[in-house]
């Protein structure tokens, strides 16, 4: 629908991998739909976000959105997506860091407080742990809720419960 | 045992005697200021709220699971029931993002029609969040004179579709039905109607000294920190932030559109309040250039895979029967790939982000909703405010939890 803008292939694109060029593991550029996603060394995440938030050459001043996914892969399992925009320069990027079962993840409250609800979200509907989070806690199903709803394995009905009576056998 | 004491007030003198104990006050669900199913959990120290937490989720339906496993055009009516205030802002934001991942454009009309309704939903949104914040904060009135306008904006609605609040008009491809001449003119009456009727509002509240005590200096907000928090729409442009999506990554005919984004400068309720008042008037003007320059010609693309038949069509001719069967039991395949898109619906931003994997339903579908990031700062702003400013921060908020909990 739309190219990308000068400023976004610089920014995104040019400058991006020569900062970040240690801790990319793929890039995809979708010229289609204009948008730019890079995918995280798992250990690099808190930092990359960290610099995006700060240096002057991005200035990633908001987390739009933290979104939990399956990958589609047995290994790794999981992944998180963050969706980051810059206000001021008005761009969008997208970062991806996949996660394997039982693996944990650094929170990245530290760098934006709007992710602390998100990352419940996430640990609450996949699994996924955040390290560092100060409150990681279920935030829309109870505490004592058995399973993540999310996950595709988890059946669509829930499981058979004294509360769920027409769910699936487990 | 009077005799015993020198004075009864004596125990009193001392101030640790008296300091009291923080207590923890359950808000809600069923609080009629809660807005719906806020559950509100507050740390008090006497009058002063020292912590708040809001435990949400009492609406949780799992859209996102259901969205999983429904065909594309299937998951259209289940927006509607996301921010139930304003369901049009709703199906926008799910078609723009679906029809991004396929790269489609729709008509010139449709898009006019599309911005048109949107708009249309935003005024019935904000209607709502004053009306209500008025009730919470006992001046009923407001309410009653919203809801009566709020109503034929109702009415517009069921002349274009058929339904009053869950609308399902917009769909991939454009919108169900065009737009007849007595809709248009309807709308343009209501348009030339409302101003009158906003600045009864405003001479209703907000000289109103009871209205301005409640509500100035509470809450207040910085920009840096609304930023920091995920506050979007007229919660982070009463703290002085000109973003709106309309006007920052235009979508649709917006860029052809002349209209302003009013901001506050102290970011507290009193200013949420304001910035929602000036929004109105900012979308009567949007309205009134989209029925000024609605283009003639088709509502829908010219795909027929995506787009289902006209209904006449389909009980009078055998093909359109068999096209409208198809289309409703097999759907259409979205190619491969993920996009996030994000409209200015009335509460903030709202994003969809779809993930494709080339087939009939979508891999995963993620809704950033406006509420579920808002509610988060409650912390922020109602901490050290008084118990009963807490009531005035979440009605500025203006959370609907139907897209809260998804």
């Amino acid at each position: 629908m739309r190219e990308l803008t000068e400023l976004e292939e610089n920014t995104l694109i040019v400058t991006f991998k020569k900062r970040f060029a240690a801790d990319i593991l793929g890039t995809v550029v979708d010229r289609v739909r204009a948008e730019v996603t890079y995918t995280i060394k798992k250990e690099a995440i808190l930092g990359v976000c960290h610099s995006l938030k700060s240096e002057p050459d991005f200035k990633m001043n908001a987390l739009s959105d933290l979104i939990g996914a399956e990958s589609g892969e047995s290994c790794p399992r999981f992944e998180v997506i963050y969706q980051l925009l810059a206000m001021e320069s008005r761009l969008r990027l997208r970062l991806r860091v996949r996660v394997k079962e039982n693996e944990e993840i650094d929170s990245v409250t530290k760098v934006w407080r709007s992710a602390g609800w998100a990352e419940r979200e996430a640990y609450d509907m996949f699994g996924i742990v955040f390290k560092g989070h100060p409150d990681l806690r279920r935030i829309y199903l109870p505490e004592d809720f058995d399973g993540f709803p999310l996950r595709k394995d988890f059946p669509l009905r829930g499981y058979k419960d004294k509360y769920n009576p027409n769910g699936e056998e487990r | 045992m009077i005799d015993d004491k020198k004075n009864i007030r004596d125990e009193f003198d001392d101030e640790e005697a008296v300091s009291t104990k923080e207590m923890t006050l359950s808000f809600g669900p069923q609080h009629p200021s809660a807005h719906g199913v806020l559950h509100l959990l507050l740390g008090l120290q006497g009058e002063k709220v020292t912590w708040a937490d809001p435990d949400i989720g009492y609406l949780h339906r799992g859209t996102e699971k259901i969205a999983e496993n429904l065909l594309y055009h299937q998951f259209v009516p289940y927006t509607d029931r996301l921010d139930y205030m304003s369901s049009m802002s709703n199906n926008l934001g799910y078609v723009l993002a679906v029809e991004k991942v396929m790269d489609l454009e729709v008509p010139e009309r449709a898009q006019y029609l599309r911005v048109l309704c949107a708009e249309l939903s935003r005024l019935a949104g904000h209607l709502v969040c004053i009306g209500a914040w008025g009730v919470d904060l006992g001046a009923m009135t407001v309410l009653l004179y919203a809801f009566r306008e709020r109503e034929m904006i109702m009415d517009l609605f069921e002349m274009i579709c058929g339904a009053r609040m869950t609308l399902s008009y917009m769909r991939i491809g454009g919108v169900r039905w065009d737009a007849n001449e007595e809709f248009l003119t309807k709308c343009k009456e209501l348009m030339e109607y409302m101003p009158e009727r906003i600045d009864e509002y405003e001479r209703l509240i907000t000289g109103n000294r009871v209205w301005i005590k409640r509500n100035k200096n509470v809450g207040i907000v910085s920009a840096n920190d609304a930023i920091d928090l995920g506050l979007t729409g007229p919660n982070l442009r009463a703290s002085g932030v000109p973003w709106d999506i309309r006007k920052d990554e235009p979508y649709l005919i917006y860029d052809k559109l002349d209209f302003e984004v009013p901001v506050g400068s102290v970011g507290d309720c009193f200013d949420r309040y304001l910035v929602r008042i000036a929004e109105m008037r900012q979308t009567i003007r949007i309205i009134s250039q989209c029925l000024e320059k609605l283009p003639e010609g088709p509502v829908v693309v010219d795909m027929p895979e995506i787009v289902p038949p006209p209904k006449d069509e389909v009980y009078n001719n055998m093909e359109e029967l068999i096209h409208h069967f198809k289309y409703v039991s097999h759907g259409f395949k979205v190619s491969e790939g993920e996009a996030y898109h994000a409209i200015e619906a009335p509460k903030g931003e709202l994003g969809f982000y779809i993930k494709s994997n080339g087939g009939e339903k979508p891999e995963r579908l993620k809704i950033r909703s406006p509420t579920f990031v808002n509610l988060q700062s409650t912390h922020h702003l109602a901490k050290g405010e008084y118990m009963a400013d807490v009531v005035a921060i979440i009605s500025s908020l203006d959370p609907v939890f139907g897209e809260c909990d998804k």
